[in-house]
């Protein structure tokens, strides 16, 4: 451990006590790596804080002794987003879970960051309400993380994301300052920017949630087409035909296949793609927009269409869908998870370019997506003993970003950016929309201590703003401060 | 070069500004209408050259909120960049230049069967001034506001650079999103040319209900038995010329048999004074009369405090149950009195943590008053600013702490 961070641990044990400082190397290595396994680093500190006083502190020292720190909620995200710096502290909210308030009338909560997504649920459930963010992830990811990487779930087609379900958030800025961001009230909605900003901006510590009320009815069905093809088409007619879902998720063969084998979920034998279609809302109108979605499947080709009959049943039939990501493991040795999003109306024409890219290269791509907002997650299957294999899936899973991008899409709809498509950026965006970009980090972080080497590829240099000098060059002489 | 002349080489439309042009009486040295993202960009760059301060215009409808700007050399009119760029109506998304008036919007999209879901705020208002202005009205219990439906915007920086964020899907993540960023931003980060928005069907049958209610109380209750109910309206206001007596308004929307079946439940919620209609009541989606305006962040449980307090200085409110409202103080509001009421109404306000910004006022009255009130991450937004706009010559004077 350098001379620096070695001083640093010994103030934070001051402060928080030493069972919050973990400097043990074997102990380190816990916190190397996210959901993304690919990318580890071991961190050089880390801190387990309890409030929000004390990350201040944190985060001042670590901009005394010019040190990077980057926050970790539960280590679910799949970007590499809280990666940790072999030089810097890692700063986890595992500690701050307390849910401080529940207030009902106002349909909001106040929570810490560490608290786990479906706490919120579960603490609101009785009174009728729900948190709507609803990550695959949801039973461990951390409110906080869904904050930094604005985490949406099946359902977000109807409900949008977690940027649409927090009202406020209280931050420890760069410069330690903590501060109150809010949606409404005067200013810049500096929350709107600070949510999806990958902890890039400064470390959530207190959060306050709106909270939804529960649907009176959900009804659920799964439909088996012959062909993807058939399938988007169920798709395009029932968004055409105004009836807006709160989810509609399709998986190809060949994640039935997997999903089959993982948690027999019994989906009807011969389908090219299965739909799964969710209503929710007041009983009264999903009766009536159920019947026409059932109609419009039907329409499109549909072979067999089963209707839950109750929460039971409705499980069975996610079961499939919310396995298929692990259940590759039972057809395939090793694979990569991706996440790709197209405008619906080009599904057909991307997935049949994607069987073309899987036909060329021998990679097999399993396709499971949220169909409704065209949030495709292919996954690049391949043999991690065979040498060279890995470098072609993560080429094959490189050139499906290039197809999200030809046809107007985005390289990510819900995993973020973090270290690993950092260097996809520059494809969707042009350098002046990235340096546009990273003038709101400059103005939060022009020291750019905070989470460094996320979502950008190249880091801009905050003193450089044309006309103004601003004293010494930020990275000058940062090495000798200690 | 003269800046006219340097204009005009880079904008088809460049000329002198008019007296009657004046932002808040302070008159435009000159006024440059560009018809393209290209244009605008040249027009931008040759600002940032000669150190021209810069006011952008919409339909003007709310040019006169906030406060009047330090200076005024160039106004960039965006009349002529009024295009439909896209109606993806399979995706439900919609790019269209910022000058564009929402109601031709809206006119384009109805003929699809889809509409974006903001209120129309006033006639003729644009793209980029309601996104600049944050503008939403009662539909905003359900839909959000400007930001939650800007998925993509195209802006020129002060240095006449063209950036953009976001992008054509709804779903997306890639980059900081400057979109939401820019909503409520006044014209003090950049010049909005462009945006794409996400859009929804237009439902197919609506109803409001309405109740008359005499007291905060019972206001109080009616919006609480409504909002916990699961009827989904997509708005609910009161309306209150004469607080603390108002009108409880709901507003459902859906298919024709699930209106029937839930105007029905909001009728036996609101009892027997409930009224069902197809209009709007009177004053809905509307500022409350008065020549002070007060845009209010007012959580449900200040719902009785806001009425009685409000009631007792005669003062006209609407306001939506997702927590939001407008105060309208009447013409005779001495200065230091509409001192005194704002003042009381952000102390009251701040116990339920809410908050009051004045929209627009006479001039007596903005100098007797904090136009603002207290601004939580001001330091952070003024670093903010100086990045995009370090010479600060982009609306200047006309935000928060002097931004
Ligand atoms: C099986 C599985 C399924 C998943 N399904 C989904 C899904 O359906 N939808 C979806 O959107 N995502 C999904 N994810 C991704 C992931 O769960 C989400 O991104 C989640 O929000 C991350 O939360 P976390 O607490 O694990 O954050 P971490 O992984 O610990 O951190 C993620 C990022 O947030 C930052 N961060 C953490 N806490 C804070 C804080 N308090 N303040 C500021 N920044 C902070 C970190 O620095 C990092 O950049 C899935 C992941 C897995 C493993
Ligand atoms: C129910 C209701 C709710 C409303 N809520 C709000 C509210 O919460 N806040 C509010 O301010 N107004 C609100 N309004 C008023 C609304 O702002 C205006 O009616 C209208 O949307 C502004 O559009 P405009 O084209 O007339 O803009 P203008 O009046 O011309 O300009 C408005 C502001 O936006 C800036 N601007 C205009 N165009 C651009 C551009 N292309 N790029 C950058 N900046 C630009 C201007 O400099 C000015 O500061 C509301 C109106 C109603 C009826």
């Amino acid at each position: 451990m350098s001379e620096g961070l070695a001083r640093l641990a010994g103030r934070f044990g001051r402060l928080l006590g030493p069972d919050s400082v973990i400097t043990d190397p074997v102990r380190l290595r816990t916190y190397e790596c996210d959901g993304l396994t690919s990318h580890r680093a071991s961190p050089g500190l880390v801190v387990l804080p309890d409030t929000a006083e004390q990350i201040a502190q944190i985060v001042r020292d670590c901009a005394a002794a010019g040190v990077p720190y980057v926050a970790r909620g539960s280590g679910t995200g799949l970007s590499g987003g809280a990666l940790p710096r072999t030089d810097g502290v890692l700063i986890v909210t595992s500690r701050m879970r307390r849910i401080l308030e529940i207030d009902i009338p106002n349909r909001r909560a106040v929570v810490e960051p560490g608290v786990i997504n479906l706490d919120v649920t579960r603490a609101v459930r009785a009174d009728g309400y729900h948190f709507a963010p609803d990550p695959s992830s949801q039973q461990i990811c951390s409110v906080g993380g869904n904050v930094a990487e604005n985490s949406g779930g099946a359902h977000c087609l109807k409900y949008g994301f977690t940027a649409h379900h927090v009202l406020s958030c209280e931050v420890v800025t760069p410069d330690g300052e903590i501060v109150e961001l809010a949606a409404d009230g005067p200013g810049y909605d500096l929350l709107g920017v600070f949510v999806g900003a990958e902890g890039t901006l400064g470390i959530a510590t207190k959060i306050t949630v709106r909270l939804t009320r529960s649907p009176e009815a959900v009804r659920t069905l799964l439909a088996a087409f012959g062909s993807i093809e058939a399938g988007g088409g169920a798709v395009s007619a029932i968004i055409g035909a105004g009836v807006l879902p709160a989810a509609i998720e399709m998986m190809d063969a060949l994640s039935i296949e997997a999903a089959e084998a993982a948690v027999r979920c019994e989906y009807p034998p011969g389908a090219g793609a299965v739909l799964i279609v969710e209503l929710d809302g007041p009983e009264s109108e999903v009766a009536h927009q159920f019947a026409e979605v059932e109609r419009l499947c039907r329409d499109a080709g549909a072979f067999e269409i089963r209707v839950a009959a109750d929460d039971a049943e409705r499980a069975l039939i996610w079961t499939g869908r919310k396995s298929a990501f692990a259940a590759m493991g039972r057809i395939s040795p090793a694979y990569l998870v991706q996440d790709g999003v197209i405008p619906r109306t080009s599904l057909p024409r991307v997935l049949a370019s994607i069987d073309a890219l899987s036909a060329a290269s021998g990679v097999r791509v399993a396709n499971v997506f949220h169909a409704g907002d065209g949030n495709l997650h292919p996954l690049v299957l391949f043999d991690d003993a065979e040498p060279g294999a890995a470098e072609r899936a993560e080429e094959v899973s490189g050139k499906i970003l290039d197809l999200c991008i030809e046809h107007g899409g985005s390289i990510t709809g819900e995993h973020g950016v973090g270290v690993d498509k950092s260097r996809y950026m520059p494809r969707m965006f042009t350098e002046t929309d990235l340096d546009t970009m990273q003038m709101v980090r400059c103005g939060f972080d022009p020291a750019g201590l905070c989470n460094p080497g996320k979502v950008f590829p190249t880091p801009r240099l905050c003193g450089e703003v044309p006309g103004v000098r601003k004293g010494p060059h930020p990275y000058e002489g940062k090495a000798d401060l200690f | 070069m003269r800046p006219l002349d340097a204009l005009a080489e880079v904008c088809g439309d460049v000329r002198p500004g008019a007296p009657e042009e004046g932002v808040l009486g302070v008159v435009p040295g000159l006024v440059a209408a560009p018809a393209t993202a290209a244009e605008a960009a040249g027009v931008m760059r040759v600002a940032a050259e000669h150190g021209l301060a810069v006011v952008p215009r919409g339909a003007e409808t709310r040019l006169d909120w906030g406060t009047p700007p330090d200076r005024c050399d160039l106004l960039v009119d965006t009349h002529r960049l009024a295009r439909i760029v896209e109606h993806a109506s399979g995706d439900l998304v919609v790019t269209a230049e910022a000058g564009l008036a929402l109601d031709e919007l809206a006119a384009a999209l109805a003929a699809r069967g889809q509409r974006l879901a903001l209120d129309r705020p006033l006639p003729g208002s644009t793209v980029g001034g309601t996104i600049a202005a944050a503008a939403a009205g009662p539909l905003r219990l359900l839909y959000g506001s400007p930001r939650d439906l800007v998925i993509g915007l195209t802006v020129v920086r002060a240095d006449g650079e063209v950036a953009r964020s976001g992008g054509k899907v709804v779903k997306n993540v890639a980059g900081y999103d400057l979109g939401r960023l820019f909503c409520g931003s006044s014209g003090t980060l950049g010049l909005i040319v462009e945006a794409t928005f996400r859009l929804h069907p237009v439902p197919a049958a609506h109803a409001y209900v309405t109740c008359p209610v005499t007291g905060a109380a019972q206001a109080h209750e009616a919006v609480q038995s409504l909002l916990h109910s699961p009827i989904a309206p997509s708005a609910i206001e009161v309306l209150a010329p004469t607080p603390p007596s108002c009108t409880v308004g709901v507003l459902l929307e859906g298919v024709p048999e699930g209106v029937t079946a839930r105007t029905a439940q909001a009728t036996a919620l609101l009892g027997p004074d409930a009224q069902v209609c197809e209009e709007p009541p009177e004053g809905w989606g509307l500022y409350p009369d008065g020549t002070t305006l007060l845009d209010v962040t007012a959580p449900p449980t200040s719902l009785t405090h806001l009425l009685t307090e409000i009631g007792a200085d005669a003062l006209t409110a609407t306001w939506s149950a997702i927590g939001r409202g407008y105060v309208g103080l009447p013409a005779e509001t001495a200065p230091d009195k509409a001192a005194a009421i704002i003042a009381g109404l952000r102390e009251g306000l701040a116990r339920h943590r809410g908050s009051a910004v004045v929209c627009y006022a006479p001039a007596d009255v903005r100098a007797a008053i904090d136009f603002w009130g207290p601004v939580p991450a001001a330091k952070l937004m003024r670093q903010v600013k100086d990045q995009f706009d370090p010479g600060h010559r982009l609306s200047p004077g006309r935000f928060v702490g002097g931004i």
